[in-house]
């Protein structure tokens, strides 16, 4: 079994390029010209040069002392968190723009959820001068001021999606109808391993800088080279397509994705895929997808902003699917209690994304000795509010 | 019987096609909507089986697609609307829809119950071709179902080329790089493009989509193409005066 993308742009059966014809010419542009200018030494240099200098990579690989002791194992925290503008989604952005660059486009637009990727898109187009547009659901723009506060300060305009249900994935819809009014000036920086082929994987190779760390900083730690375990929490699946990468065929690393349950997968207040979701298209990608019997794309619910996609990159559908990875939904208040823990323990205060990751310890017992890498995704600065309502702290 | 489609494109005369959202305004309207439109002389029309998220749409026919799902429309109770629409209705009928819905139910299923009914073919905007032509294009032919392709401004003179090769009735021609009822009226850029394509001498005829409101863009459309297909100005027309007023509407367009 291979579980990386195949030629045709799928994993097993999911993935491929399910796009109107309007999309055909500027999916296809990149699709050709992808592989070639990431393996361009120039654009390398530039890339590697960036992520060191911009971003702060290599981001630390910590070993949570108190927190492996809790739980009687060896956790160490893939230390994400620290990027510049506080999560991993930078290091898509940046890949992305400077293919942007190479492809000779002068106008950038992304979709947003609860804005992180838009922040990490508004960025680097500050960074390199391009024009940005950030479409965001008029719902997540009503909750999520910060974000569009800090994506006008870096110069991006903020379009609300108005369509549908006003959220993430109308926001996609929306930046996905702007690439056809526009197809030739501009490029669309996707947020995460999801939409038509070539995107899920070019996402992944360039979030596949965690993993590659990952691998040298257990040898310089313990002399290992792979973990017993890989964890990372799972809304599109930038963050754990990254982590896996370079392990995804080494089957003696356990992969496990953590989805958010939102109030609990049947209470109809959910966003976890793997249970909810069945087999149709998203997005240009097929995949597993929340959706009705009739086939009309459903709303998910998820404390966490970042992880209420309902659907799930086609790498992690067919991760789902052969049981390369194990999936476990965790509660808004489970995640919630994990991520207040790891405060406690760890001073690190983690976005409510990485804290369904976390949550992990306590449904699920490891061995004393096996060793653990958590992606730690994101930061928890975004979400204080959240954790003050959640726990009364105000 | 030769399929409806390939029938009416033997006509001499220009084509008028009407889109409309099944389920919109009201959800029952769907046979009377139909039968005006025949009786007031349309050549062919488009059934649209509306979806939460239909992204080459603009904001008309997204806007009576989230109406119409609201309002109940199923691809089931379509189906069940359609049921005897071959005794009041004779022109070529086409399911337009996104592919998931039609996924969901089953492409063999859906397209076995479009042959039931005497629907003559499709159009799913986000199956690409290379997808229909190793998946799916035997089943829609055991059912006698056409399924028709776009082409854009932006489409490649072999694209084009393929894609009229592996055609049957009629090619689809997006009139500019938009999703649609996004644009009023045409320019000397769409012009153009109209003449490069008919200069193309392809094998199937092409008929104009997108951007096509009034008599105007009608008759640019038609200049250079055997016909046209009107969706969001007609789809606003029917949210202001309903089924009543269809022969003017009709009427506004050829003049």
């Amino acid at each position: 079994m291979k579980y990386n993308v195949d030629e045709k742009g799928y994993y097993g059966e999911f993935g491929g390029a399910y796009i109107p014809e309007m999309l055909y010419p500027n999916v296809e542009e990149l699709r050709q010209n992808y592989l070639k200018v990431m393996a361009e030494p120039e654009f390398k240099k530039e890339f590697d040069q960036l992520l060191k200098d911009y971003v702060g990579r290599p981001s630390p690989l910590y070993f949570a002392k108190r927190l492996s002791k809790k739980y009687n194992t060896k956790i160490y925290l893939k230390r994400e968190d620290l990027n510049h503008t506080g999560a991993h989604k930078i290091n898509n952005t940046i890949g992305q723009i400077l293919m942007a660059k190479r492809l000779g486009k002068n106008r950038i637009i992304a979709e947003t959820g609860a804005g992180q990727h838009g922040v990490a898109t508004a960025t680097v187009c500050a960074l390199m001068g391009l024009e940005c547009i950030v479409y965001m659901g008029e719902i997540d723009i009503a909750r999520q001021a910060p974000n569009v506060a800090r994506m006008k300060m870096l110069g991006a305009t903020v379009v609300p999606a108005t369509s549908g249900s006003k959220t993430l994935k109308d926001a996609t819809n929306e930046a996905i109808r702007d690439w056809i009014n526009n197809p030739v000036d501009t490029h669309y920086i996707i947020g995460s391993v999801v939409g038509p082929h070539p995107y899920p994987d070019m996402v992944a190779r360039f979030q596949s800088v965690v993993s590659e760390e990952i691998k040298w900083q257990l040898k310089d730690h313990l002399g290992r080279s792979q973990p017993d375990y890989i964890i990372a929490c799972v809304g599109g699946g930038s963050n754990a397509a990254g982590a896996y990468y370079h392990f995804l065929d080494t089957t003696d690393v356990k992969l496990i994705a953590v989805e958010a349950a939102g109030l609990g997968v049947d209470s109809g207040e959910s966003a976890a895929t793997s249970v909810l979701g069945k087999e149709g298209i998203i997005h240009g990608s097929k995949t597993l997808l929340m959706q009705t019997n009739d086939g009309q794309i459903t709303e998910p619910y998820s404390i966490s902003a970042g992880l209420d996609y309902p659907g799930v990159g086609p790498m992690h559908a067919h991760l789902y699917k052969s049981g390369r990875a194990e999936f476990i939904s965790i509660t808004d208040d489970q995640a919630m209690k994990a991520g207040l823990e790891l405060c406690q323990l760890e001073g690190i205060i983690p976005a409510i994304e990485s804290a369904h990751a976390l949550a992990v310890f306590k449904n699920k017992s490891f061995k004393p000795d096996d060793l653990i890498v958590l992606s730690l995704s994101g930061r928890g600065d975004k979400d204080l509010e959240t954790y003050i309502n959640h726990f009364n702290l105000a | 019987m030769e399929n409806r489609i390939k029938q009416k494109l033997k006509e001499e005369q220009k084509i008028l096609s009407i889109y409309f959202t099944a389920g919109y305004p009201i959800i029952n309207d769907t046979v009377s909507i139909l039968e005006a439109l025949e009786q007031n002389g349309i050549d062919m029309i488009e059934i649209g089986l509306p979806f939460s998220d239909p992204l080459a749409d603009g904001p008309t026919i997204q806007a009576s697609s989230t109406q119409a799902l609201k309002n109940g429309m199923t691809t089931t109770l379509l189906f069940e609307q359609l049921n005897d629409i071959r005794d009041s209705v004779s022109i070529p009928l086409i399911l337009m829809g996104y592919f998931n819905p039609i996924l969901q139910f089953g492409v063999e299923a859906f397209c076995k119950k479009c042959q039931e009914i005497g629907i003559d073919g499709l159009i799913i905007p986000d199956l690409p071709v290379d997808v229909y032509y190793e998946n799916y294009k035997s089943i829609f032919e055991a059912h006698g179902l056409i399924n028709i392709f776009l082409i854009t401004p932006q489409t490649s003179e072999d694209r084009i080329r393929y894609i009229d090769s592996i055609s049957e009735g009629f090619i689809y021609m997006v009139s500019s790089a938009s999703v649609t009822g996004s644009q009023s009226g045409f320019g000397d850029e769409q012009t153009n493009y109209f003449r490069r394509i008919q200069n193309m001498n392809l094998r199937n005829p092409q008929i104009v989509g997108f951007g096509i409101s009034d008599h105007t863009t009608f008759t640019q459309a038609t200049t250079h193409a055997k016909g046209a297909i009107i969706g969001s100005a007609f789809i606003k027309h029917l949210s202001k005066n309903g089924v009543s007023k269809i022969s003017e509407f009709v009427k506004s367009i050829l003049g």
